[in-house]
């Protein structure tokens, strides 16, 4: 006899010669807030699909009440009381909200019910996924999980597209499940979300169950330790002294200037040295991604210029920035990356973009450069002949690696470290930091505050489509940069109720009230 | 530590063994295929001893030659993750156009104009699909409606003036030298040699492959892909052109409708060679080696005296089992 | 935290509700713009040739009713995400089959072998969409195999266009109901796909055909058994197909064992009506309009004096122009 809700035992699965699980395990209470960690590669997402009935475990056993269960499809897990919100929704795009609730067999009004607890008013039942901002289909898939009412909830990476103001709802909505002695097993890479909502946390690490954690202050050390393993724990931390940068005399490498597209981007400016690493600091939807894309060359902005070393340019397509020396990093993989090619052609992919060069390949010349990105991002080539059978890490390594073989003169990173483990972020935040040791500029903006200090020189701020604040990266620390992303004016505490009254969502709407 | 410890190991080999044949078919899908040839041709000796022989090599290559060349068509754009439904108008058209210029302008010229039309009729492919993002399913359709009414109302004007088959064309098509090597090998040796070297050592060969992976990221890298897809579909028409021309020769005939028969073994030869419908994977060669087991299992079903009916559902049988195994084999789990 | 975010401010309001209404717009807009069409090329016909009425009405009706049939067949296999390009030998194959059991039974015997047909060409389909489950290989390929399948078996059962049609079958189609200006042929169409369409296409299954069309992974995810849908989906494209067969055979009064041109014609008036060929997206009555624009081009070119020839020309400018506009007043929205 047992009273846990849900325990899994010695579960092992293989794909072809890959083992991503050797001996998992997970025990989940009544009422607990379980928190399920590793790093990438870790065999994390694979026992979430095992748990969703996606994917059938190779051995192991499942039990929810201390009844064997075998989650054959999503439709048995949640026979089994057991539903989850995957990291891409599973609403159905093309059809209507109340349409995907039918599809689903989910009460309409426990649907409301819950979607009004996580804040969100007025949305209208005929509305398409398609058309709506991640975070809202994400809270939705949320709202529409939660109207099932499941014994256990599984939430991957929920909070990650959300902005700061709908974490919050979702982490207070998921706290409460407790009191219905429901259970949550919540996967996130953010520890301090973590920290906040969560009882225990399950570590895996390298296909195996290295250890549950009860969440106690000090805790998150245990965790990074037991995640990173003996000897990722020796790595150094990221450097974080401060360092100087020439201003004077010289064209600014990249410049913008009054750059407004959309209905987000209203009107953003900055200055991009050689040798200089900007930090970009943003809620979700604050007209960042429009600003990418318009210095990528993929949006064509309304209004404001651009500047390549003090002369102005116009992209009409990434081919145009490319040329000027301004290349792009986006964050999600998939957008970058041509999975069934070898690691090879994906580095050499820029080299043959124009037409001029759609000619013979000198392949000597090709092999050098793409040897040497390899070497200098230590990216594992076991598995070189498809790109889409490598780790996150290194897939996002080889994304990079690409514009470093042709000599970079002006980065644009967004997000690079989103969903990767700690040990390839640290890597990443050091090549960024060689990278402009040796004279390329960078522009990076990213969802993880507490990592400007170390990455970056100066640090901007945009907040409603406009810059709001800008500052040395030195002292630019997580509080400091919450308060400005929230557009509030530095050292004036952040009330909750002001914060998700003025927090933009991820929709546009918000743009007004702060313009 | 877990509780079937020997289950898995075994269980492992298995999967290594797996792996290895997937990488066989993935790496170097050629020999399967070649073995799949070998063994038709061997049912073909079977089926009627003493009919393998140079006579009948010659004749095979004769007529897989057309189709390889329309295949050649059907790979690339599949590459791209597109497809190409017009080649056998195109093809048609231009033999027909070589037919009845050729009393008026001479074989030379009537072929020019043929493989311009054809180019011509490429080039609106590559606009639409590359530049106004039409569905190439649905372009390529349209433009074999376009194609085949223009040919129909050309038919009404020329046929007045005649048609004959020029000697040249027929040599290329149907002729062969020393006695048994077919003269349409003269023109198809170097082509596919110049394909292959197109896909495997081009920036233009990189760049089919990529944009048929991933668009948006070849887009990221800096690559316009409309002109990729321009180029690509206007190599596609001048290639069914060219493939109208052997036909024409092959067949001593121009209709409209000439090539109409070679459509679907043309998808069907770059899907049996390995080249994704999906984009991004396959390869000319495999293309080559299907074009050939079409034609050689052409024969042995007319050899072993099938009906016709049991002939075409035959095979059809045998285009979806080699696609099966081929996905099954290589296929992700 | 208390507060609930304002309806007004939250994120209720926001690009979705108003997206939401452009596409309803955009969608209405495409179906109207479609019988703006339909209608144009009649008051055409109608001008060009005063006498054209009833009777040519009935003829347009009767000579679409099998593309129309292919058409709202490729229309839901499309609509959940896949294509079928055995359309047109399954109707050959159907309407064979009719031909041979029709010809010279008795009325009664004729309906079972109407209702076998239908039967016929539900399985038939369901055998694709069983393969493209087990196989794992693209529709398109499959299908592509499939329709030499369908129509050696077509051949199999008859060798040279013959057999015959029942007598009911045949004044099921030809003329008009009620009045003249209603075709027989067009109220079968009506009645037969509204039957079968109407109650899906809210239900649970109806609504799995278009999600595993817009997101097999999500539609997964949410539970749906998407190779069972999706073998449906088939099966219902065969559905049609026979439907079409049978109509071949009616309005001919013999089967034809060689596969007409139905299939590449069906992916024509899908797309034209509307359809989109990534799935997920549209309806049926879009492609059965669209059938009728096509055959009203015909018509109206041929009034007009043109080559006949040159109307399957202009048949192919109207399917690549449309969708080419199409493309072109979206990309002009999303750089607008």
């Amino acid at each position: 006899m047992t009273n846990l809700l849900l325990e899994v035992t010695g579960i092992a699965k293989r794909y072809g010669a890959v083992t991503a699980l050797r001996n998992a395990s997970l025990s989940v209470r009544p009422g607990e807030i379980h928190a399920l960690m590793g790093a990438n590669g870790a065999g994390k997402s694979t026992l979430v699909k095992i748990l969703t009935g996606a994917v059938r475990p190779d051995a192991g056993t499942i039990l929810v009440r201390g009844e064997a269960r075998d989650l054959r499809s999503p439709s048995a897990a949640r026979r089994s009381g057991v539903v989850s919100v995957y990291q891409e929704p599973a609403l159905i795009p093309d059809l209507d909200i109340e349409a995907n609730l039918r599809l689903t067999a989910t009460p309409v009004e426990a649907f409301r019910a819950a979607l009004a607890e996580l804040g969100v008013s007025g949305l209208s039942l005929r509305a398409l996924p398609r058309a709506m901002p991640l975070a809202v289909v994400r809270v939705v898939d949320l709202a529409r999980a939660l109207a099932q009412e499941p014994d256990i909830l599984l939430l991957d990476e929920i909070t990650a597209a959300l902005p700061a103001d709908l974490t919050e709802r979702v982490l207070e909505v998921v706290g409460r499940q407790r009191a219905s002695g429901r259970s949550v097993i919540f996967i996130s890479h953010r520890l301090l979300e973590i920290a906040a909502v969560c009882d225990r946390a399950t570590i895996l690490r390298d296909g195996e169950t290295v250890g549950t954690v009860d969440m106690a202050p000090g805790a998150e050390d245990r965790i990074v330790n037991l995640m990173l393993g003996p000897s990722g724990a020796t790595l150094p931390p990221g450097s974080g002294q401060p360092r100087s940068v020439a201003h004077a005399g010289q064209a600014a490498q990249l410049e913008a200037r009054g750059i407004a597209a959309g209905t987000k981007l209203k009107d953003v400016s900055f200055s991009l040295q050689a040798g200089e690493v900007l930090g970009l600091v943003a809620l979700e939807g604050q007209g960042q991604d429009e600003l990418f894309g318009v210095l990528a060359g993929s949006i064509r902005p309304d209004a404001g210029e651009i500047l390549v070393d003090g002369r102005a340019v116009r992209f009409g397509h990434p081919a145009d920035a490319i040329r000027a020396g301004v290349v792009f990093v986006p964050a999600d993989r998939a957008e970058a990356l041509l999975g069934q090619r070898s690691v090879r052609e994906n580095i050499a992919l820029p080299r043959s973009a124009r037409p001029a060069r759609w000619g013979p390949i000198q392949v000597h010349a090709e092999k050098e450069s793409v040897e040497g990105a390899i070497d200098r991002l230590q990216i594992d080539t076991r598995a070189q002949s498809e790109v889409r059978r490598l780790s996150g890490g290194n897939q996002q390594k080889v994304t990079i690696a690409r514009w470093i073989a042709g000599g970079v003169r002006t980065l644009l990173l967004f997000d690079p470290t989103r969903g990767i483990d700690i040990r390839t972020k640290r890597e990443i935040y050091q090549l960024v930091r060689d990278l402009a040791g040796a004279g390329a500029a960078i522009l990076l903006f990213t969802s993880e505050l507490g990592e400007i200090e170390a990455a970056c020189d100066r640090v901007v701020v945009i907040f409603g489509g406009r810059v709001v604040d800008e500052r040395l990266a030195a002292g630019a620390d997580e509080p400091t940069l919450t308060r400005a992303a929230y557009g509030l004016p530095p050292g004036t505490p952040a009330p909750e109720e002001v914060a998700a009254e003025i927090a933009p969502g991820a929709g546009p709407a918000p743009v007004g009230s702060a313009g | 530590m877990t509780s079937a410890p020997g289950a898995l190991q075994g269980g492992a080999r298995d999967g290594r063994r797996a792996a290895a044949i997937r990488r066989i078919f993935r790496d170097r899908p050629l020999l399967p295929l070649l073995v799949l040839l070998g063994l038709l041709i061997g049912s073909l000796q079977v089926a009627q001893p003493g009919m393998l022989g140079p006579a009948w090599a010659s004749s095979t290559i004769r007529f897989a030659v057309p189709l390889a060349i329309l295949a050649a068509s059907q790979t690339l754009t599949m590459l791209t993750g597109g497809i190409d439904l017009s080649v056998a108008t195109v093809a048609s058209m231009s033999a027909y156009i070589v037919f009845t210029q050729t009393p008026a302008q001479g074989p030379w010229v009537a072929v020019a104009i043929a493989l311009v039309a054809a180019l011509v009729v490429g080039l609106v492919n590559g606009v639409g699909v590359g530049v106004f993002r039409v569905h190439p399913l649905v372009m390529t359709i349209g433009m074999s409606l376009v194609v085949l009414g223009l040919i129909t109302v050309y038919q009404r004007i020329m046929v007045a003036s005649g048609s004959r088959i020029p000697p040249e064309v027929a040599w290329l098509g149907s002729g062969t030298s020393f006695g048994v090597i077919p003269n349409s090998l003269f023109l198809f040796i170097p082509l596919a040699a110049v394909l292959l070297f197109i896909l495997r050592r081009t920036g233009f060969g990189r760049l089919l492959y990529a944009v048929g992976d991933n668009e948006a990221a070849a887009r990221l890298s800096g690559v316009r892909v409309w002109q990729v897809l321009v180029a690509l579909y206007v190599l596609s028409g001048l290639l069914a052109g060219i493939a109208g021309v052997v036909y024409g020769g092959l067949t001593n005939t121009a209709t409209a409708a000439l090539a109409d028969g070679l459509l679907l073994p043309s998808v069907a030869a770059a899907v049996i060679g390995g080249t994704s419908i999906f984009g991004g994977r396959g390869g000319y060669e495999g293309s080559i080696v299907g074009a050939v087991i079409l034609t050689v299992l052409t024969t042995l079903l007319t050899v072993l005296q099938m009906p016709e009916p049991v002939r075409v559902i035959l095979f059809g049988a045998i285009i979806l089992v080699v696609a099966s195994a081929y996905s099954r084999i290589t296929g992700e789990t | 935290m208390s507060a609930a975010v304002p309806t007004n401010d939250g994120l209720g309001r926001p690009a979705g509700a108003g997206l939401e209404v452009l596409r309803g717009l955009r969608r209405d807009t495409w179906t109207l713009a479609l019988w703006g069409l339909f209608l144009a090329l009649l008051v055409v016909a109608k001008l060009v040739a005063p006498g054209y009425g009833a009777t040519e009405l009935t003829s347009l009706a009767i000579g679409s009713l099998p593309i129309a049939f292919a058409a709202v067949a490729q229309a839901i296999v499309v609509i959940s995400g896949g294509i079928d390009l055995s359309i047109g030998a399954m109707m050959a194959l159907t309407s064979v089959v009719a031909a041979t059991q029709m010809k010279g039974a008795s009325p009664e015997f004729s309906i079972v072998v109407v209702l076998g047909v239908l039967l016929l060409g539900l399985l038939v389909g369901a055998i694709n969409g069983l393969l493209i489950v087990a196989s794992r290989v693209p529709d398109i390929v499959v299908t592509l195999a499939m329709s030499y399948v369908w129509a050696g078996a077509a051949l199999l059962v008859l060798n040279t266009p013959g057999g015959g049609a029942a007598d009911w079958l045949q004044a099921l189609i030809s003329g008009s109901l009620v009045i003249d200006y209603l075709p027989r042929a067009l109220v079968v169409l009506i009645v037969f796909a509204g039957l079968v369409w109407l109650p899906l296409r809210r239900s649970r299954l109806g609504l799995s055909l278009y999600a595993i069309g817009s997101s097999p992974l999500a539609a997964f995810r949410g539970g749906v058994d998407v190779q069972r849908t999706k073998v449906f989906a088939y099966a219902l494209t065969g559905l049609f197909s026979a439907a079409g067969g049978l109509t071949l055979t009616a309005s001919t009064g013999i089967g034809t064992p060689i596969p007409g041109p139905y299939t590449l014609l069906a992916v024509a008036a899908v797309v034209l009506g509307g359809v989109s060929l990534a799935g997920g997206r549209g309806g049926i009555l879009g492609p059965i309009v669209a059938v009728f624009i096509l055959s009203l081009v015909r018509t109206d070119l041929t009034f007009i004096g043109v080559d006949p020839n040159l109307s399957t020309v202009v048949q192919g400018v109207i399917m690549v122009g449309v969708v080419m506009i199409g493309a072109f007043v979206t990309l002009r929205r999303r750089t607008a």
